[in-house]
Formats: C-alpha cells, structure tokens, sequence
C-alpha cells in the first residue's frame, strides 16, 4: 500500500511538471503577437480551422501575422470544429469575431450574442457578391449581421478504384444494402439530416419537402429512419476533416459526404488511391459562411479592421485557395495562383449558388413559410442525432 | 503612535497562539481548512452543480431559435433519459463495454500478477513492475492514435501483417480501453499477492492440497479485497471514457459522446445523462464496501 501511494505520488508530482512544461510551450506562440505592431488593439477570433491561419498549422500558411502587423491588432485565434461549439463559444462574449454557418448565425442573432454590422465600415462590402449578402442567414428583418466570407457546397466523394459505377445520386450513400458497407462515410453533426431530407425531396414526392431545413413532423421522421437505415453502412462519421482526409487516403472509407478541402488533401497526397467529388444529381446542401461581431465586443474597431483584411481580394485568395472554397470577394479571382480557380468553384455563378441548399438553423416556425403545421427545432434535431447514432 | 499598536499585534498573534496551543482540534481543523475547502467548492461544489442542473430545463423561447433556462425543479431530464429507448441502449452499451473491460484486464492480470508477486525474483520482478506501469507514461491520445494505426482497416499493422483486423467499431474500443486500464488492476493486484504470507502457501500444501486447491481456497479469498479494487478502476475508467470511441470505436457511442454532444445544446440534459454512470459507481462502491475493497485503493 505504500508503495502505491509513494508511487501515485511520484505521478503525480511528474504530471504536474509535466503540464507546467506544456503550458508554458503552447503559450509562447500566442505572445509571439505581443511583438509585432505598433498599436494597442487586441483581438480575439474564434473560426473554422483553415479560416485564421497564423502559421501554426504550417509555417507558409499565415495571413494573421501579416495582419497584426498592419493593422497593431494583437491577434489570437481559436478555431471550432463544430457549428454547435461555434454557438457556444461565441456565447461567452470572449471572442470578438466568429467566422458562423447559417446553422449557428441565427442562433447567435436571436440569442443576442451577434451585432448589427455597421456595412459602412466594411471597405470591402460592394466587392462581396451581391447573391451572399443579406440572406436568410446572415440577416434577420433586413438587418445585416454577418459579412460573407466564402461558400461551398458538400460534396459526394467516392474512390474512383473501389467504387463502380460511379455514383451519380446521394443514393449511393442512403441505400439499404450499400456493397460498400463499414466504408461509407457521413458528416458527424444534427445538420446532416438535411442531407437526407434533400435526397427525400427529390425522390420521395409526396413527402413534399421543399426546404431541407423545414421539415414537420412526417417528413423529419422519414428523414430520420433514412439515416437510421445508413447507420449500419457507416464505418466512421467525420468532423474533423483530417479524419476524413484520412480514411480516403488509406481506403478505410471510400464514399461519402465531403468538403472540396479534404478531397484536394486526399488527390494531393499520391499515396491515396484516386478519388474524385462531384454534385450528385440531387443538387446539394452547402455552407456559407459569415463574419459576425460580439455585442459584447471591446475590440470593435480591430474586429472591423480584421473584417476589412479578411474579405479583402489578395487574403480571400489565399483562404479560399488554402481551404477549397468559394471567395465572397470577386476581386479575389484575379489573385488566386490557379486562375481557374473561381471557375472551378463557381465563384461567380448564381445560378450555380442557388441550387444549393445552404445551411440554416431549424426553427419550430416553418421556414417554408408553412403556417399550418409546426416544424422541428434544432433542438429536435440534436435529439434524433442522439437517437441516430446511439442506436 | 505606532509605538502603542506594535506589541497589541504581538499580542494578538500571542493570543490566537495560545488558543490554538489549548485547542489542538481548532488547530488541526484550521490546517485542514485549506485542502477541505478545496474538497468541499470544488469537488462537491462542481457535483452539486451537476445535479441541479440536472433538474432545471430548456423552454423554446418564440423565436424557437435560443431556448431559455428554466430553473424550476423537475424530473423531466431524468424521465426522458429512462423512457427514452436510445439512452438506455447507450447507458447498457456503455456498461456492458464497462464490464467487459473489467473481466478482460482481471483475467491477463490475475496469473500476472501472482507470478510478479510470489515467483519472480527481486529483479524480475522490478522489471514487470516497470514494465507494466511503462505504458501510463505515454499520453491517452499517442496511445489511442497508436492503436488506430494497428486496427486500421484500410492498412493497418494487423491488416498487413495478419491479413484481418478488427476495424474500428466497439470490439475495438473495449479491447484499447482494456490495454489502457490494465495497469490499474495489476498494480493494486500485485500488491494483494505481495502481502499474502508464503506461510499461508505452505500450510495448504503441507495438508495436501494441490496447487487448484491451495488458489480457489486460500489465495482468491485473500485477494478478492484487491481484485475488487481493481475493477472499481477498470469499471469506472471505462464508464466515463468517451474519446476512444472517436479514435477506433467507428460509430459506437458509450454516455459521454451523448453528453459531449448535448451540452452545448441542452445542457440540463447532458447533466442528467451525466448523473447516470455517477449513480451506477456510487452503487457500486456501497456494494463492495463491505468486501473491504475501498481500503485498497
């Protein structure tokens, strides 16, 4: 017994200086900030990772020190991996700037965490496309709440090898006896029953869904036992996206839901077998993202100023191109390395953008405009989430 | 001025001194006030905090978009944790995964650790020692990753060298978890064979018992109390952890992935889900109180 307790001792005192070291390591990039700039400005951004890069992730990728340095704003990042955590985060009123999908901006507007933006303030806002500015769910009651950052859409992606024919419907991932069953994958979030409902309301009629994220009683449930019936063809759901990136590339996974970022990864490394990622006939559901700033912000001028910098042409080139998405500005297109960038991304193409079906937080109030029946909250759907994968 | 309050400091160090020198109770308890208030706010306090919780709910707000706290005490959390069938399946898998874990890490340890404790010499028996508790110098996450390297279905070290492996699903959490716990059930094992007398050994074989005999009559009761101890920290360890499903359980979800998932949503919910496996382990200790199992740990 005493050994015990002399040896849990030693562990004990070991761990402590253990995380004394560690915290002390992992805090000295965040005070790299202190350095540079000649102002006093603070700021604190709370984003998708990919999104504030400030050369941590890998030493060529950094458009936050640059921006510290022009703009005297000393600058932290954390990134989410989850619109839900993105929520809550923003909740605390310690970040100045949240870089939200439609499914946490409206939560965020309606819970009082997000400000109006002052548009005249934004340099950049008339070079926005004018398609992603004051939607649905980055404007409440033609109030403007959130500045467009980029947008795509999710794609299916399968491995070009192990999977013929080649898929052409998201059929290929809800169908009941799947050949390539415990190597399908899915988005590991409440949202993605979106996905199947968007399938439902293409070949489902007479559910009559025509808004994937206003769904009553009847069409939610269809929409959950269809996910439920995909459950046991999943071998791994994804959220970080490295873990996706991952399946594809030792072939654990072979099809599934996907962001054009992990499919660029995967075709980048050449020891993956050939994969590629197209928009089922379908259509798509899709994310489009805004730059949102705290009511309880004391930085509002640096939030702007990283606004500014953010959707500026030659830094909107660069995430855009580092995460594989579509720049909100369209100057970016002239400064992007591949030139066919924006094309390849549809860019410009609103004809293109309005096929999709971004991502938006379910509310009990139909936004189909449905006034007869009630529909499911987003509450209801983190709860059948639970009643999809646990089961 | 200062002349005068100069010895009444003193004098009040003197007194307190003195009253501490006639009550050594008030003493003790003024020493222990440090690391019992710790116990008591933070240890207590963030259980206590966790219960009430539990009994408040979420109401939709008009908008139907925030929910409000309600905080008026109910049951409904708790109603919907038990009729629910998705949380019990979840609550019984993670128990079932719990149990498992237990049995697997007592049978490998059990030979283990009578052999480190009663027949290994004095250096195998350090080396065993350190060789056992080497593993808990590596972090949770390096050994999980390393595991999923080896499981791998698409590739993986047992993959290759095996030709099948058992991918990432729940055989495969239970048999990770069981390889991260097990130390906790030698080491508390091994100790309960280094304390069981040789005499003892002897004396059975002496009255001719045979070497079955002498471990089902004389060596299992002695060690049931360290056993029993082990198992509370396979059995415990194994309820709460919920990161090893996301590294190789595929899609399994033991309690904590749910409770992961819903705080940020509804919180209360996640409070009560969390209170279940802290019920279970509170009725596991009063059961094995009386085996004499807790002055083991």
């Amino acid at each position: 017994m005493k050994r015990i307790v002399k040896l849990i001792a030693v562990f004990a005192t070991l761990v402590v200086v253990l995380i004394a070291c560690g915290s002390s390591s992992s805090s000295s990039p965040k005070s790299s900030g202190t350095s540079s700039g000649s102002g006093s400005g603070k700021l604190s951004i709370l984003a998708w990772p990919g999104y504030a890069e400030n050369g941590s992730t890998s030493k060529d990728t950094d458009w936050v020190t640059p921006f510290e340095k022009q703009s005297g704003c000393n600058t932290t990042v954390k990134t989410f991996g989850t619109s839900d955590e993105a929520f809550q985060l923003f909740n605390t009123g310690q970040y100045d700037v949240v870089s939200a999908s439609g499914d946490s901006s409206l939560r965020s507007v309606a819970n009082g965490d997000a400000a109006v933006i002052d548009t005249a303030k934004v340099t950049t806002y008339a070079d926005l496309a004018d398609f992603l500015k004051a939607k649905a769910w980055n404007s409440v009651d033609g109030k403007i709440y959130g500045v467009p950052h980029g947008w795509g859409a999710n794609l299916l992606m399968y491995n070009e090898t192990a999977v013929t024919p080649a898929p052409t419907s998201w059929g290929a991932v809800f169908e009941a006896n799947s050949p390539y069953k415990g190597k399908v994958t899915a988005y590991d979030s409440p949202i993605y029953i979106a996905d199947a409902a968007l399938y439902l309301s293409k070949t489902k009629a007479d559910l009559g869904i025509t808004n994937p994220y206003s769904l009553d009683e009847e069409q939610f449930s269809a929409a959950v036992e269809l996910l439920k019936q995909q459950k046991p063809n999943i071998g791994e759901y994804w959220s970080d996206y490295l873990k996706e990136q991952e399946g594809f590339t030792k072939g654990s996974l072979v099809l599934g839901t996907t962001w054009q970022v992990i499919t660029n990864g995967v075709k980048a490394d050449t020891a993956s077998p050939p994969v590629n990622a197209i928009i089922p006939s379908e259509g798509s559901t899709a994310w489009s993202d805004s730059w949102m700033v705290s009511t309880k912000s004391k930085n509002v001028d640096c939030a702007y100023k990283w606004i500014n910098w953010i959707t500026s042409p030659s830094v909107q080139a660069q995430v855009a191109e580092y995460f594989g998405e579509a720049p909100a500005n369209l100057k970016a297109c002239t400064e992007t390395s591949d030139k066919d960038f924006c094309t390849t991304y549809h860019a410009e193409d609103k004809a293109f953008y309005d096929q999709l079906a971004f991502w938006t937080t379910p509310t009990a109030k139909c936004l189909d405009g449905r006034s007869d029946v009630t529909c499911k909250a987003y509450k209801d759907w983190t709860a059948a989430w639970d009643e999809i994968k646990g089961s | 001025m200062t002349e005068p309050s100069a010895p009444q400091v003193h004098g009040v160090r003197r007194r307190v001194a003195r009253f501490f020198a006639r009550h050594p109770r008030a003493a003790l308890g003024a020493q222990l006030s440090a690391p019992g208030g710790w116990l008591l706010i933070i240890y207590i306090g963030s259980l206590a905090a966790l219960i009430l919780t539990s009994l408040f709910r979420l109401v939709d707000d008009p908008t139907g978009l925030v929910t409000k706290l309600d905080t008026s005490i109910g049951f409904g959390n708790f109603d919907r944790v038990i009729s629910q069938p998705v949380y019990r399946a979840v609550a019984l898998r993670t128990l079932g995964a719990a149990a498992t874990v237990t049995v697997i890490d007592a049978v490998i340890a059990l030979p283990l650790a009578f052999y480190m404790g009663k027949v290994a010499s004095q250096r195998a028996r350090r080396m065993l020692v350190v060789a056992v508790t080497l593993p808990l110098w590596a972090g949770y996450l390096v050994k999980g990753y390393a595991w999923r390297a080896l499981l791998d279905p698409g590739g993986g070290a047992f993959q290759e060298v095996f030709g099948h492996s058992l991918g990432f699903g729940y055989a495969s959490s239970i048999v990770v978890l069981a390889y991260l716990w097990f130390p906790f059930m030698v080491i508390p094992l091994y100790a309960g064979f280094d304390r069981l007398p040789d005499s003892l050994l002897e004396a059975s074989t002496d009255l001719g018992a045979k070497a079955g005999r002498t471990f089902v009559s004389v060596v299992v009761p002695q060690i049931v109390p360290s056993l029993v101890a082990g198992s509370i920290f396979t059995f415990s360890l194994t309820l709460g952890d919920f990161y090893m499903n996301r590294i190789v359980g595929g899609t399994t979800e033991f309690i904590g992935n749910i409770v992961y998932r819903q705080f940020s949503v509804d919180l209360p919910f996640a409070a009560a889900y969390a209170v279940i496996p802290i019920v279970i382990m509170v009725g596991l200790l009063l059961a094995v109180r009386r085996t004499g199992a807790l002055d083991e740990l």
